[in-house]
């Protein structure tokens, strides 16, 4: 189970509103390279995942995600707090309002909602761990795309500690993988009853 | 200390811990790893005591809840006004 920690991983604290980039931001709660499909997809593969280090990798780092998804969307509801209809329609975000609201809804930059279609879980250990440095990859490219277009310091920061983490993830199910390969090809002796 | 000087040391340290304990699954035999991971936790077990004294409850069905029910009281931390600013020393 989990037990909920009311404090963030790494602080988010946005002073001007500006709905534009919660409207790309939000790719990062429910888009394909997002945190949600990140957490679903290491917590759904421990439960076929081989070797103690690279099971306990999947349930930490799918945990971890969780409260990225929590930062995402701290920095998204942050962006839009104040912001008027008129403010959401000047930014081309008419078609939120009229969906969401203010509301924080799982979805890619393109309107495009959360879907498990993004993501895999394959029941094999090789290939799952290299599904999962892919996806590491793929979150960091995006947040790097993301800083490209952010100017506020108080957006880029957690954004920035964010890519940091993938990085770090990325090396985590490298040794991951590592761990399998010699448990994949360690001499087992098969025998039935 | 203040709640965010408390705050700001707990997720330093909470920080170092989540960081520690992902290098610790793969590296298990790594004692001077583990030898850090231990002190940051006692470290940071102090700092959340010293939080909760003045700020309640840190985390959710873990600790008595006193004569007060006060887990509901705002803000939360997805709200600006929960977090501390970081001041430039951020994320470079």
């Amino acid at each position: 189970m989990w037990v909920y920690e009311k404090k963030l991983e790494y602080p988010v604290k946005i002073k001007k509103c500006d709905p534009k980039l919660a409207k790309i931001i939000i790719t990062q709660y429910g888009g394909p390279d997002g945190e949600l499909g990140a957490s679903l997809r290491y917590l759904s593969q421990r439960y076929t995942m081989v070797t103690p280090q690279a099971r306990a990798t999947l349930n930490d780092i799918g945990t971890e995600e969780l409260a990225h998804l929590e930062m995402i969307g701290a920095i998204c509801s942050q962006l839009t707090r104040n912001a008027t209809p008129r403010d959401m329609r000047d930014a081309g975000m008419e078609a939120d309002y009229a969906e969401h609201g203010t509301g924080v809804y799982p979805q890619s930059a393109g309107g495009f909602p959360w879907t498990a279609v993004g993501i895999q879980s394959k029941g094999d250990p090789v290939t799952d761990l290299y599904e999962d440095m892919a996806a590491e990859q793929k979150a960091r490219a995006t947040y790097e795309y993301l800083l490209d277009l952010i100017d506020d310091p108080d957006v880029a920061d957690p954004v920035k500690f964010l890519r940091e983490r993938e990085i770090v993830h990325f090396q985590r199910f490298g040794e991951a993988l590592n761990y399998v390969r010699d448990h994949l090809d360690s001499k087992r002796i098969f025998y039935a009853k | 200390m203040e709640k965010e000087a408390l705050l700001k040391q707990m997720t330093i340290l909470d920080f170092m811990s989540v960081d520690l304990h992902l290098y610790l699954n793969t590296h298990p035999d790594d004692a001077e790893a583990l030898k850090m991971y231990n002190d940051v936790i006692e470290s940071a077990a102090a700092a959340r005591s010293r939080y909760e004294e003045k700020c309640g409850p840190m985390t959710s069905f873990r600790r008595p809840g006193g004569y007060k029910w006060t887990w509901e009281d705002c803000p939360w931390p997805w709200q600006e006004e929960f977090n501390f600013s970081v001041n430039g020393e951020g994320c470079l």
